[in-house]
């Protein structure tokens, strides 16, 4: 039988604000255990939540980015449920007026298509603590640091239907908070995590088949993995007789398989009800207005000017756009060259993209500055350097040895345009190659290319090759 | 409205109380009857009006993003039943 994988996605995304959604607690990470957590993180008796005005602006930010209904009056509610690094015995978030309703975005799939994935709502809640369990043998040790943390949940429609679409739309949401800078989308810091609904059903029906809820899936690898791996699970499982029950399930990357998080069930009675210590939030048209006049460019629309304005690929302005900070690159290199934005690209996906993975340098920590790379741009354009020997230069730089100009001067690496030294290149070239000039001569063009190379070969790639290319065809035509 | 054994065990659990078996019957009889207080509000015609989320007719005021707090973790841990290397700790919990 065919089968249809569906797939929604619960991303949890980690705001940057610089204290707690509800206290004037830190949300720096790394901190000793506990020294971040006040009276109202630590759910405390007596204690009131103030809500963080920035969380609120970054909400409405993710909501108009995405073209969502916002509501007018949003309200907090209180999920209940016990875990030791919940220390209120409830979590504060959002059930029936979520800060962000309806909305929609745009991926692009492997395949070259572009798809609108329905985003159902966004909610604002207090992140957890952290329970380690490993640490001692007979105790769970608790650090409440990251309690109350601030998180917009992003809750999609079930329109996905492969891993892949999974991960790309994953992808986009991930690129979409960094580009608005809502938060630092730091997955090994938890920053940005998501769960996954995956049922299966057969191909052409319109029933949904029964779901289990992926967890622990912190990367983009693992999401594909794992959701790949539950769907021949269930698949497996149903043509065997068997039936797919709702469950968490959680994804163990060792060992590349889901399992059972058992007993979890009965407890999914979390009896929400308004949190009698907030007050609705009143989200007014001048808030929302004063938000949107602060929006970036947004990656699609970047990726449509870099198309219209630097005369680029539909593709290579989407590889450009990827990231904010990539895009941000890419634009002052070719600021500094002073155009010729096609050889910028060329090099900043090609080069310095593959020297950041040879290495596993992030692109803010790159040795070589948008700057450099301008500079190096126009030093070919200008004719100082050839293209290949601009690959030395980079390397050079890649180094930390200096700046462009320097390094060109240092290794004596400028291109040699005097027709003099070339003309004499040519004349020895001729003198020591005399059956290939004789091939040419009788019509073998292809020979040519031969001895243009051995020229290069002999200036160590100095000389200009048009030159070298024109002079050769004068003197043996 | 009457409440079963079922629906006071179910309460029971998710409260984290252990109820005994004998008392059940009891809970049953006490929990119907405030149910059936509340149940009084059902008599009012509500259907033009909006849910109220909160009594106060008001909104809530946002404060700046800023760290006002500092570190009294020692203050804290003073009262918490067992603590090592900064971390609160439990009893042991397993996923």
């Amino acid at each position: 039988m065919e089968w249809e994988t569906v797939i929604g996605l619960e991303i949890h995304v980690q705001l940057n604000t610089k204290s707690k959604i509800f206290s004037g607690s830190s949300t720096a990470y790394g901190a000793e255990p506990n020294s971040q957590a006040s009276a109202v993180d630590l759910g405390l008796p007596g204690v009131l939540p103030v809500l963080n005005r920035e969380v609120v602006r970054k909400a409405v930010k993710f909501g108009l980015a995405i073209n969502a209904e916002l509501a007018g009056q949003s309200v907090f509610a209180r999920k209940n449920y016990f875990y030791p690094d919940l220390p209120k015995g409830y979590q504060i978030s959002q059930y029936e007026l979520p800060i962000v309703g309806r909305g929609a975005i745009d991926i692009d799939l492997p395949d070259g298509t572009r798809k609108t994935i329905n985003i159902t709502r966004a909610h604002l809640e207090e992140d957890a603590g952290k329970s380690i369990h490993d640490l001692y043998s007979d105790s769970t040790a608790v650090d409440l640091n990251r309690a109350g943390t601030p998180l917009v949940e992003i809750v999609s429609e079930p329109e996905m239907r492969s891993a892949a679409e999974a991960a790309a739309y994953m992808k986009t949401l991930h690129a979409l908070v960094r580009y608005l800078d809502i938060s630092d989308g730091n997955m090994q810091e938890g920053s940005f995590r998501c769960d996954a609904n995956v049922s299966v059903r057969p191909a052409g029906s319109e029933q949904f088949g029964t779901r289990a809820e992926l967890k622990n899936l912190n990367s983009f690898r693992f999401v594909e993995q794992a959701i790949n791996y539950e769907v021949e699970r269930q698949i497996a499982l149903i043509e065997s007789g068997g039936e797919v029950i709702q469950e968490t399930r959680l994804y163990d990357p060792n060992k590349g398989e889901t399992r059972s998080m058992r007993g979890k069930e009965q407890a999914h009675d979390y009896r929400y009800f308004p949190d009698p210590d907030l007050l609705p939030v009143d989200i007014d048209d001048s808030f929302i207005e004063e938000i949107r006049a602060e929006l970036p460019e947004l990656p699609a629309a970047r990726r449509q000017r870099f198309i219209e304005q630097y005369e680029l690929s539909d593709y290579d302005s989407g590889v450009l756009t990827a990231s904010r900070e990539l895009a941000d690159y890419f634009e002052t290199s070719v600021t500094t060259a002073g155009g010729h934005a096609k050889v910028c690209a060329n090099w900043t996906m090609g080069e310095l993209s593959a020297a950041l993975n040879r290495d596993g340098v992030e692109l803010s920590r790159s040795t070589v500055s948008a700057r450099q790379l301008g500079e190096l741009v126009a030093r070919i354009q200008d004719q100082t350097i050839s293209g290949k020997i601009a690959k030395t230069v980079f390397d050079a730089l890649w180094n930390g040895e200096g700046e462009v100009d320097q390094v060109i001067e240092d290794r004596g690496l400028k291109q040699v345009t005097d027709t003099g030294a070339i003309e004499q290149l040519v004349d020895d070239v001729i003198a020591a190659n005399p059956d290939q000039c004789e091939q040419y001569r009788n019509g073998n063009d292809k020979v040519l290319g031969y001895l243009v190379g051995q020229a290069m070969k002999q200036s160590q790639g100095k000389a200009n090759p048009q030159q070298v290319n024109e002079l050769l065809r004068q003197k043996l035509d | 409205m009457a409440l079963d054994k079922n629906t006071v065990d179910q309460i029971a659990t998710l409260a984290r109380l252990s109820v005994d078996a004998d008392d059940n019957a009891a809970y049953q009889d006490e929990l119907g009857q405030i149910l059936a207080l509340v149940d009084q509000l059902d008599a009012a015609a509500t259907g033009d009006v909006a849910p109220l989320a909160h009594p106060l007719e008001l909104t809530a005021r946002l404060r700046a993003d800023e760290v006002s707090e500092t570190d009294q973790r020692d203050a804290f841990q003073a009262t918490a039943p067992a603590v090592a290397s900064g971390y609160y700790l439990v009893p042991k919990v397993i996923d």
